[in-house]
């Protein structure tokens, strides 16, 4: 071996480590970006809990594990987001608007019992066994990124959080509707007084939080094996990540899915032992220094 | 222009108005002088629909705005200045004059983003800003000149001179007295007794949630008694 190896040798190790590691970080980031987003700026925008949230995002993940058996996979990638926002719409005119006034203790319990609701629904449209969902041939192979094989499909998922999330960024910041959307967060009565029907850009948001929790369950189903529990076991994590990033905030659900992805993925792998905590005591650390979140719509 | 005729309101269980009735007429000033809890606010509120109607009706330009919501009320043609300001945080200057300019600014509307500017020449340096970095004043006058900008018929003002210093006092009531002559329709509710009534036609004095006095600003000023008896002056 030549000296140079022997030094390069466990350097070169390390680097692809950290890059592989910082890619599964982002892959998971980017999945609960997709999620947490609607759900914040929905309560920002209305102080509303909807608490089915991740319920959206199971039943997201079996449309297009249903869809994609019959038409193939990018017709369940389209049809899922589609059929989780009209799922909304009935969800919104059947329980949320009149519950509106009913005060946050009313609204989660509602939406948590609708958790169940769903989860027993989803076993009776599709059974209690774990769906696989194919992954579309153009997307399963590898990779090659700075000497290290990365799956194309993750690398996807990185891709269309990141577009999503500036596709996002342009409308809240650059058009009307956009700011229109920032004052209704910021002082929905004011934005009331100034002829902005505050109600019906709520119902246009929640549609859209809808159908994203739709497109993350759908492009999260071919890497997990979908199940009715998975709503269920993604709500805590994206609680965490609006309470962390702080409510109502483009930008702080983007910081928190962040900070969430890299602490589980690397506490994962370099403190296996503390994994399960490290987010918490992160999340414990955030409420006793700033319990508005890093980044709230209202400062 | 406005009516209201024995209007009942409040906050959650506490009624603050009590039967309150008024009337502000087309193309004048009114003025709502009281003390402190009054419920000259909370008449305002009632009327934008912030706060629910409990009892009692209110007119604008002869048909009903019972039970209206905000927004619909604002498309009937009322501004509001609120007491807070609330200016939006979130939004620099020129996007805070924006939200009331996409909405109500037809080919012929007597107020633009330009008009504004050239009547407060101030926002007009301060476009990029975000509304949180304003001074009170230029916070006050950029929420006057959001609600100008939805060419109201009616524009209603929450103690327009609250907190803010004497010179800007003097600025915002040169710039109302202009609006004035220019005959666009007011209701102001001020705490301010001589800024109030040299800019007023008509003035309302309310105590405990119903109107007591009622006359003109000559009326009010001439009577010592009234003044001392309602409004501690």
């Amino acid at each position: 071996m030549t000296p140079a190896l022997l030094t390069a040798g466990p350097l070169a190790l390390d680097a692809s480590f950290w890059v592989l590691q910082g890619l599964n970080a982002l892959q998971l980031s980017m999945l609960l970006f997709l999620l947490s987003v609607g759900l914040t700026v929905i309560f920002g925008l209305m102080h509303f809990v909807n608490l089915a949230h991740g319920s959206l995002y199971a039943m997201g993940a079996y449309v297009a594990a249903s869809a994609a058996g019959l038409m193939g996979y990018w017709a369940g990638v389209l049809l899922a987001p589609l059929a989780v926002a009209a799922f909304g719409v009935l969800l919104y005119w059947g329980l949320i608007r009149r519950m509106r006034r009913s005060g946050p203790m009313a609204q989660v319990l509602v939406t948590f019992g609708l958790i169940f609701v769903m989860l027993d629904l989803t076993r009776i449209v599709w059974g209690d066994l774990a769906l696989a969902a194919p992954m579309p041939e153009l997307l399963s192979g590898r990779l090659t990124i700075l000497g290290l094989e990365y799956p194309i499909y993750r690398l996807v998922i990185i891709v269309l959080g990141g577009l999503i999330y500036g596709g996002l960024y342009w409308v809240l910041s650059r058009t009307q509707i956009g700011a229109m959307i920032r004052a209704g967060v910021d002082n929905d009565a004011m934005a009331s007084c100034l002829g902005i029907n505050v109600e019906q850009l709520f119902f246009l948001v929640f549609c859209v939080g809808c159908a994203l929790a739709g497109l993350a369950g759908a492009v999260a189903a071919p890497l997990l094996s979908v199940t009715p529990e998975m709503g269920l076991s993604i709500l805590i994590p994206t609680l965490i990540v609006i309470v962390i990033g702080g409510l109502g905030s483009l930008k702080g659900a983007i910081a928190g899915s962040l900070i969430f992805g890299f602490v589980q993925t690397f506490g994962a792998v370099l403190a296996p032992q503390l994994a399960s905590v490290l987010i918490y005591a992160l999340l414990a650390a955030v409420l006793v220094i700033k319990p508005v979140g890093l980044f709230p719509a209202r400062g | 222009m406005l009516e209201l005729k024995a209007i009942k309101s409040g906050y959650g269980e506490t009624q603050v108005l009590h039967g309150l009735s008024l009337d502000a007429g087309r193309g004048r000033v009114t003025a709502i002088l009281g003390r402190n809890g009054a419920g000259k606010s909370t008449t305002l509120k009632t009327v934008m629909g912030l706060l629910p109607l409990k009892g009692g009706e209110i007119r604008f330009e002869g048909s009903p705005l019972t039970n209206a919501r905000p927004f619909n009320i604002a498309k009937r043609g009322i501004a509001y200045v609120p007491e807070t300001r609330d200016i939006f945080p979130s939004l620099s200057v020129r996007e805070n004059l924006e939200l009331a300019e996409k909405r109500f600014c037809g080919p012929a509307a007597r107020w633009t983003m330009e008009k504004v500017i050239e009547l407060f020449p101030r926002l007009g340096e301060r476009m990029e800003n975000g509304g949180t970095q304003l001074s009170g004043g230029e916070q006050q006058m950029l929420a006057i000149a959001r609600a100008l900008l939805m060419n109201p018929r009616l524009l209603i003002l929450d103690e327009p001179t609250e907190g803010l210093a004497p010179i800007i006092v003097k600025l915002i009531h040169d710039k109302l007295a202009a609006l004035r002559a220019e005959g666009l329709s007011m209701v102001l509710v001020e705490q301010n007794f001589g800024f109030a009534t040299s800019l007023a036609d008509d003035v309302k004095v309310i105590s405990k949630g119903q109107v007591v006095w009622t006359g003109s600003s000559a009326e009010i000023r001439a009577d010592t008694e009234a003044q001392h008896r309602w409004l501690g002056v």
